[in-house]
């Protein structure tokens, strides 16, 4: 566990690193990008950047190192210039909850689901879930914002069941009433649907392989010898194991899951962190994207962090080994 | 070979064919799918019938007719001709994507695993940190530094440095593996150089593991690049699946009910995305024949599934 500990405070150091170094490997100058686009920037603010990214006279790259290293401990992200002069920090912390709740919850249901129709569909081998999941196959396959065009088209504008994008209505202020959380949940819907639907395949076949080549171990057919009940073998004594590759993965996947909600916040204009992300990206503000990044890249190696966690808990093996 | 083969004569004529035929369904039809969409990336601008970006005065997208088999944008440009064009330029993007990172996932697992040792933690340690570093956002991040004219090699570049983990530990726990064997050991002993050691006994015994992560890399490429290019931060000059969608949803496809504008390049892409899937599914099975498809079996005509206890047939004992 200390091993893995290790590992991700390397991981988070190179999440920091890489994030100093792309605006001072890339071609062109961002900051003189970013004072033709937004000519009402003080002049405090072009030195500002100018120390943030590295251009002129700022001393040795390792003394700008440290001072970006020292800025980040103070949790100092700089200032948006597109939404000058909000910090980087006051903009994350606006849009951070929104898609922690939505990307959260819509995770938590598609693995969930998407593990036990794994093992219906290894239990029934050949039945007609077994038979149905190529068809899954062809959503995990298919661009996923292909997929959320499609869902707006039939439930929004064809069907007009769900709201066409956004987090709420337009006019409500966020706030703790009843008429903002109503309006806020019904946003919530078809994107969280979207996201179930197309993560949930990859959970459900993963589930579904290891669980068949478990139910051949000696270890299920001693079971089966017992006279114990199907579902008591296939739940207690192959699911339990099978399911720790899908947990293994799950620390895997979050990369994907994460691609997956910025996507989503892109095409639901969903006020979460990959929109703003894909606004600062669109709009040249070099500071907003790398703050972005930067939380988002923490975010999933703590996602990480809870999942190998989880794994140590449920495997007594990897428990051993973590204590010798 | 006189007497005896008559017999034995056809399996030895055409051990070709054969072997195809045993191929599982799933990577015939994989297989399939993308050699016809590799035919129409290398064909496709030769037999498209119009310019793809030639507009017309026209105002509304005109539906499917005889002389636009797919109908129009709403500019008036053929939606055939831009998915006959646009093809070939992701087919050629994920292509080139999945070669670079397979072989940098080749270099890395085999030089991990074989050198072991304190090598194999370096390496082993810059791809699991490679693979937690949230690749989406961070191609965001970095396609957004570059302008907007830099044409497909960065892209692909930049798409790889970030595709090719997965490969590499694979590769590195087969090579693990490997590097214990017997043949190695005799290979060592007689006195090959590590290089020949690798590349003629190592490599050729990991030939479907890398097949299988150069389908997974170029499968990735596809949804990846023709995401970035719906939404706007890879370039968009020129015609790809990708830009298709991106100006059909700028022009608002959707909103005026134009599915034929905006459903061919998607489509094109999840049959692209299925093709490969099933293809790898297929060299699952090559390599674990238990999942392969047995379905239910009958014993003595009452259903048996490879889950339930083995049958005891009892009226057999009298």
């Amino acid at each position: 566990m200390v091993r893995r500990l290790g590992f991700y405070a390397v991981a988070a150091w190179v999440a920091v690193t890489v994030n100093f170094f792309i605006p001072r490997a890339m071609p062109g100058n961002a900051v003189d990008t970013m004072m033709a686009k937004y000519p009402n920037l003080l002049p405090a603010a072009q030195k500002a950047l100018d120390v943030e990214f590295g251009v002129g006279h700022q001393g040795s790259l390792m003394h700008q190192y440290w001072v970006y290293l020292g800025d980040l401990t103070h949790g100092n992200l700089g200032l948006s210039v597109n939404l000058y002069p909000a910090s980087v920090t006051s903009i994350l912390a606006q849009t951070i909850p929104w898609t922690l709740a939505l990307i959260g919850t819509a995770t938590v249901i598609s693995f969930a689901l998407g593990t036990l129709l794994g093992i219906l569909a290894a239990w029934r081998r050949g039945g007609w879930l077994d038979q149905v999941l190529p068809a899954f196959t062809f959503l995990q396959a298919t661009p996923y914002f292909f997929l959320a065009l499609l869902a707006i088209e039939l439930f929004s504008l064809h069907w007009r069941i769900f709201p066409i994008g956004q987090g709420y209505t337009l006019g409500l202020l966020p706030g703790w009433n009843w008429a903002f959380i109503h309006s806020a949940l019904y946003h919530s819907i078809l994107p969280a649907l979207t996201i179930i639907v197309t993560s949930m395949a990859g959970w459900m076949l993963q589930m579904r392989n290891v669980m068949i080549t478990t139910i051949g171990e000696d270890y299920v057919l001693a079971a089966q010898a017992k006279g114990l009940s199907s579902r008591r073998v296939i739940l207690a004594y192959a699911a339990r194991n099978a399911i720790l590759p899908n947990i293994a993965g799950f620390a895997l996947a979050i990369g994907f899951v994460v691609a997956g909600a910025l996507v989503m916040e892109i095409v639901f204009s969903y006020p979460g962190v990959g929109l703003t992300l894909y606004n600062a990206v669109t709009s040249d503000d070099y500071p907003l994207t790398q703050g972005i990044f930067l939380v988002i890249s923490f975010a999933v190696l703590g996602a990480c962090l809870i999942a190998d966690a989880v794994y140590v808990f449920a495997d007594p093996r990897a428990r051993t080994r973590a204590a010798s | 070979m006189t007497a005896v083969s008559p017999s034995l004569a056809p399996v030895a004529v055409a051990p070709s064919r054969q072997r195809i035929r045993s191929l599982p369904l799933k990577v015939k039809v994989g297989g399939g799918i993308l050699g016809s969409f590799v035919l129409i990336a290398i064909i496709g601008p030769v037999i498209a019938p119009y310019d793809p970006s030639a507009t017309t005065l026209q105002v509304t997208p005109l539906p499917p007719n005889l002389h636009h088999l797919l109908g129009t944008t709403a500019s008036g440009q053929d939606v055939l001709s831009q998915l006959l064009v646009g093809l070939r330029s992701t087919v050629v993007l994920a292509l080139m994507t999945g070669l670079i990172a397979t072989v940098l996932a080749v270099v890395f697992g085999l030089s991990a695993g074989f050198l072991g040792g304190f090598a194999d933690e370096a390496l082993s340690l810059f791809t699991n940190v490679f693979l937690v570093l949230p690749a989406l956002p961070l191609l965001i991040v970095l396609l957004g530094y570059l302008p907007a004219s830099s044409g497909q090699l960065p892209t692909a570049i930049v798409l790889s440095a970030l595709g090719w983990p997965w490969g590499a530990r694979v590769i590195r726990a087969q090579t693990l593996t490997l590097r214990k064997r017997d043949y190695v050991a005799a290979a060592r002993e007689s006195g090959e150089r590590t290089w020949r050691i690798l590349l003629f006994e190592i490599l050729p015994n990991e030939v479907s593991l890398i097949a299988a992560s150069f389908v997974g890399v170029v499968l990735y490429a596809i949804l990846t690049s023709v995401t970035l290019a719906f939404i706007g931060v890879s370039s968009f000059s020129g015609w790809s699946l990708g830009t298709m969608l991106y100006w059909a949803e700028g022009q608002s496809a959707i909103q005026i009910g134009a599915w034929w504008w905006y459903s061919p390049p998607g489509v094109a892409a999840a049959l692209l995305g299925m093709s490969l899937v099933l293809l790898n599914f297929g060299l699952d099975e090559l390599g674990n024949p238990r999942l392969r498809d047995t379905g239910q079996r009958k014993v003595r005509g009452r259903a048996w599934r490879p889950s339930d206890p083995t049958p005891v047939v009892r009226e057999g004992l009298v």
